[in-house]
């Protein structure tokens, strides 16, 4: 018999042909698809975060959670009207302008969607306006910047300066992260919060968005 | 015509040591590197900063006050030698004019150093690869072809001793292969597209060195295929054993350019060097305890057991409480290569090398890896074929068997999800067919194929 914890369970083995059965199983037997979400799948993915945290589990094992969650959510999301499908928040998440490193970025994409998020990945070499143009079209709640270079960590820099022209600024919460980037170098160009790999990230996020919206916000 | 490599260039392991090679290369200024000395090989970078035509001036004059402290170091410390690498940013690609700037800079202070220590200095030019600014990556014309082209060529003719590079091709496969741990996919990346690329590439390294008078190609870096790895598993991110692996596949890749020509030294991130050593003898650069200002690595010591020159990375020009970082940096090379040079004036070279390779070889199976008898038994495995997609392949056996030996006999401390993820690799690599062409057609339905594109490999 399919049950929640299977469910978890199965996210957590990173079973993608089990998942179906599970899920198709209780959204056949009447289940509320929100509750699937969040007591079975989102569930599951809330085990792996902290095994991941403390080095008991790899990226690529992460990785196949997701894509295990993922495929279970495939068969619920059909079910929920858009607005009602649970979400920590929204983040866009760029490299900066002149820097083509992708790793870290991918890796923190994947935590974050892993969490809840809803994430609009920019991709690499992402110039400043481009950066204030997602903002108004995704309206999201963070931005989160990357740079590998000591000559394009400034690009952080003049990004936030170009959002704060835009007038958009005070709408999102900016974080960074990135080999040469430090917590000074983050207060120093007054971005909001500094992150030194992917999975401290999401915790950092989990802050942000409590600061925005209050416990709510947290439990997905 | 492409030099073949079918047989290990040493009969004796107890030959294969630091600051000596069977091919050494003699540099303009007289320093012999693989002649029986260690030479510093210093690298350094800008502080946070952009570059435009604005600030090139600026930039250029932090390059000069950066070269001629180290300079100035390098004399006061009576180094015999000092190799300077001078690796480009992204912007000194893309605009060669910033680029050739600096090089000229580099070199007329490396004269100045010559007329007034009387300072033996060399200069290897790497520009970094642009190619994958477009993305899918255009390998092999255009914009950042060409620009690229024309960085190596003018640093040739201003005088450059050495040209080499981090070159990319494979890497937009790479990168999702890693954070997967996909061996399959890392040796297509590595085996087929590196290797294709690599022959494309080195075949116009070696003839642009040919440019300048006494310049020579010297080698490539696997840096963003291997060395990405190693930072990944250092972060927990992935097993250190798919890292100790990636290590070794990358080997067949950088062999490429020595089939091409190139002679050495090969690039100091170029981990796979004692591999290359073994099998071209030719010299190699490597960085390992002195580069912590660049990155963590678990392989500080035994990286230096066969190195020719020893680097320390890069490190950016700020101030420590001594000295600016670089002029720190240059010291603690020179000190590094003191001791190993006074070993081997002593005849206590062979003892010095076995205890930097036992003081790290335990520890890490990435640092067991480059074990000189690990390395001989693997490279004389490799060139028993020439088809560098087979040798990829091979190289990934050999480890992951190398390895659970040495998991089984105790040799090498592990981690208790070592064995299965060992276990993992076998099972994906005994799926690969031994042919590269074979090889594509199986993957193509796995490789989302909007990340490059194949003819850029030939393909």
């Amino acid at each position: 018999m399919a049950t929640l914890e299977n469910v978890s369970q199965c996210v957590l083995d990173g079973d993608l042909d089990e998942i179906k059965v599970l899920v198709q199983a209780l959204i056949d037997e009447g289940m509320d698809p929100i509750k699937i979400i969040n007591e079975g799948l989102i569930a599951g993915m809330n085990i792996v975060a902290p095994l991941f945290k403390s080095g008991e589990m790899f990226v690529p094992e992460v990785m196949e959670s997701a894509d295990t969650m993922n495929e279970g959510m495939k068969l619920v999301k059909p079910l929920i009207m858009d607005a009602d499908m649970p979400s920590k928040g929204k983040i866009i998440i760029g490299t900066v302008n002149g820097d083509l490193h992708d790793i870290g970025k991918n890796l923190l994409i994947m935590m974050m969607e892993s969490n809840g998020y809803v994430v609009v990945d920019l991709g690499v070499d992402v110039k400043e306006e481009d950066f204030v143009a997602a903002v108004k079209k995704h309206q999201p709640e963070i931005v989160g910047m990357s740079s590998l270079l000591t000559t394009t960590m400034m690009k952080i820099d003049s990004t936030i300066k170009q959002l704060i022209k835009e007038g958009v600024r005070d709408q999102v919460k900016v974080i960074i992260g990135g080999a040469p980037v430090t917590q000074e170098f983050a207060d120093d160009i007054g971005a909001d919060g500094y992150s030194e790999d992917a999975s401290t990230a999401v915790d950092l996020c989990d802050r942000m968005m409590y600061e925005i919206c209050g416990q709510q916000a947290i439990s997905a | 015509m492409a030099k073949k490599f079918n047989q290990l260039a040493y009969r004796n392991l107890d030959d294969f040591v630091y600051g000596s090679s069977p091919k050494p290369v003699t540099t303009k200024s007289g320093m012999v590197i693989g002649g029986g000395t260690v030479y510093p090989e210093i690298n350094f970078t800008l502080p946070g900063m952009d570059i435009n035509d604005s600030t090139i001036k600026k930039a250029a004059t932090i390059y000069s006050n950066i070269i001629d402290g180290v300079l100035k170091r390098a004399a006061e410390l009576y180094t015999p030698g000092v190799l300077v690498e001078y690796e480009t940013l992204p912007d000194f690609t893309e605009h060669p004019k910033y680029g050739i700037e600096i090089n000229r800079i580099l070199i007329n202070s490396m004269k100045e150093a010559a007329e007034k220590y009387g300072l033996k200095t060399a200069i290897r030019t790497t520009p970094n690869d642009l190619r994958e600014m477009n993305r899918p990556p255009v390998m092999r014309s255009g914009k950042y072809w060409d620009t690229m082209l024309e960085l190596f060529e003018q640093s040739v003719k201003d005088g450059s001793d050495f040209i080499s590079i981090e070159s990319t091709g494979g890497k937009e496969i790479n990168d999702s292969a890693l954070v997967k741990a996909d061996i399959r996919k890392a040796i297509f990346a590595l085996g087929v597209l590196g290797c294709r690329d690599m022959e494309f590439l080195w075949k116009n390294l070696v003839d642009i060195a040919g440019l300048g008078k006494d310049c020579y190609a010297a080698g490539d870096s696997a840096c963003g295929f291997a060395n990405t790895a190693m930072v990944l598993a250092e972060k927990g991110f992935i097993p250190h054993v798919f890292a100790a692996v990636i290590r070794v596949i990358a080997v067949p890749r950088a062999l490429v350019a020595f089939e091409q020509g190139a002679v050495g030294p090969s690039k100091d991130c170029a981990y796979e060097g004692p591999f290359i050593k073994a099998i071209t003898g030719c010299p190699i650069s490597m960085e390992g305890k002195s580069a912590a200002g660049a990155h963590l690595s678990p392989i500080g010591n035994i990286a230096a057991a066969v190195a020719d020159t020893w680097s320390n990375e890069s490190i950016q020009q700020v101030k420590l409480l001594s000295e600016m970082a670089p002029i720190v940096g240059m010291e603690q090379l020179i000190y590094d290569c003191r001791l190993m040079n006074a070993a081997t004036e002593n005849g206590q070279q062979l003892i010095f090398r076995d205890l930097l390779v036992k003081s790290d070889a335990a520890l890490d199976v990435q640092a067991y890896v480059l074990k000189p008898d690990v390395v001989f038994r693997i490279s004389a495995e490799l060139v028993k074929t020439q088809d560098n997609f087979l040798r990829t392949k091979m190289a990934a056996q050999l480890t992951v068997a190398e390895l659970k030996k040495a998991i089984n006999e105790g040799k090498v401390k592990s981690d208790k999800r070592d064995m299965k993820w060992l276990d993992k690799m076998q099972k994906q690599i005994d799926t690969i067919p031994d042919d590269a062409i074979e090889f594509y057609n199986q993957i193509k339905s796995e490789l989302d194929m909007d990340k490059f594109i194949p003819s850029e490999y030939g393909l």
